[in-house]
């Protein structure tokens, strides 16, 4: 019954585009993305004993521009209390992410995945999708889409994911 | 008689199983999201467009209501 509830909620907020919660709660899959324009790989299962924050973005997204400047805003925040945040980009074209990176700059680390492999790992259903995985490496949190509305309950989950230990 | 009609009722289905287009992923929409890819490229030419023929059409049943063709709507 509760589930059936829950599951109806988050269609009607998928519907509102509002930011709704997945009730995956598995362990994050692992996959290795290249860090854009490094070589070194970034992959979202090893950030054991951290909280994680791993976002999916694509330069031709629109609220994927307005979420940089609250990634920022958290990796500023957030950091030195044990948050690392991924941004895995999903553009074809590793030029259009350079440029988009030009004009929101971002204070984290963005790997890339043109190919589009965890994606599927993740089984991401909207543009943008965060996940946010406690110090266990589970999914606890998952936001489709972004809203200027949806940061203070963003911030209010990381705070709490950062308490636990 | 009885055997053919379910396979008769069979095969739009499976000529039809062939010809489904491919699922595009939500991370794959980048061209889809081009603006020369929109139905309507120049919405203010567009919108132009529906307002001139409104006025002129709705006479003869253009779009909804509208004036009698005289343009002043």
């Amino acid at each position: 019954m509760i589930t059936t509830r829950r599951l109806i909620a988050s269609i009607f907020a998928a519907a509102l585009g509002a930011t709704a919660q997945a009730a995956t709660e598995g362990p994050v899959p692992s996959c290795p993305a290249t860090a854009l324009g490094q070589s070194h790989t970034l992959d979202p299962a090893q950030l054991k004993g951290k909280v994680g924050y791993i976002d999916f973005w694509a330069s031709w997204c629109g609220p994927c521009a307005q979420s940089f400047p609250f990634m920022n805003e958290l990796h500023r925040e957030f950091q030195a209390q044990g948050l690392e945040i991924i941004a895995l980009n999903l553009d074809e074209e590793a030029q259009d992410a350079q440029d988009f990176l030009k004009k929101y700059p971002a204070s984290f680390p963005i790997a890339s995945d043109p190919q589009g492999k965890c994606p599927q790992k993740f089984d991401v259903k909207a543009m943008p999708t965060s996940f946010l995985v406690d110090r266990q490496g589970k999914i606890r949190h998952v936001h489709m889409g972004f809203r200027d509305g949806d940061k203070a309950a963003i911030k209010q989950q990381v705070q709490a994911l950062l308490n636990e230990r | 008689m009885n055997s053919t009609l379910p396979a008769l009722a069979l095969l739009p289905a499976l000529l039809c199983s062939g010809c489904a287009l491919p699922k595009v992923a939500p991370w794959e929409r980048g061209t889809l999201a081009k603006p020369q890819m929109a139905l309507d490229p120049d919405g203010l030419d567009a919108a132009l467009k529906r307002h001139t023929a409104a006025s002129k059409e709705a006479a003869s049943g253009g779009y909804g209501v509208g004036g009698g063709g005289c343009g002043c709507n």
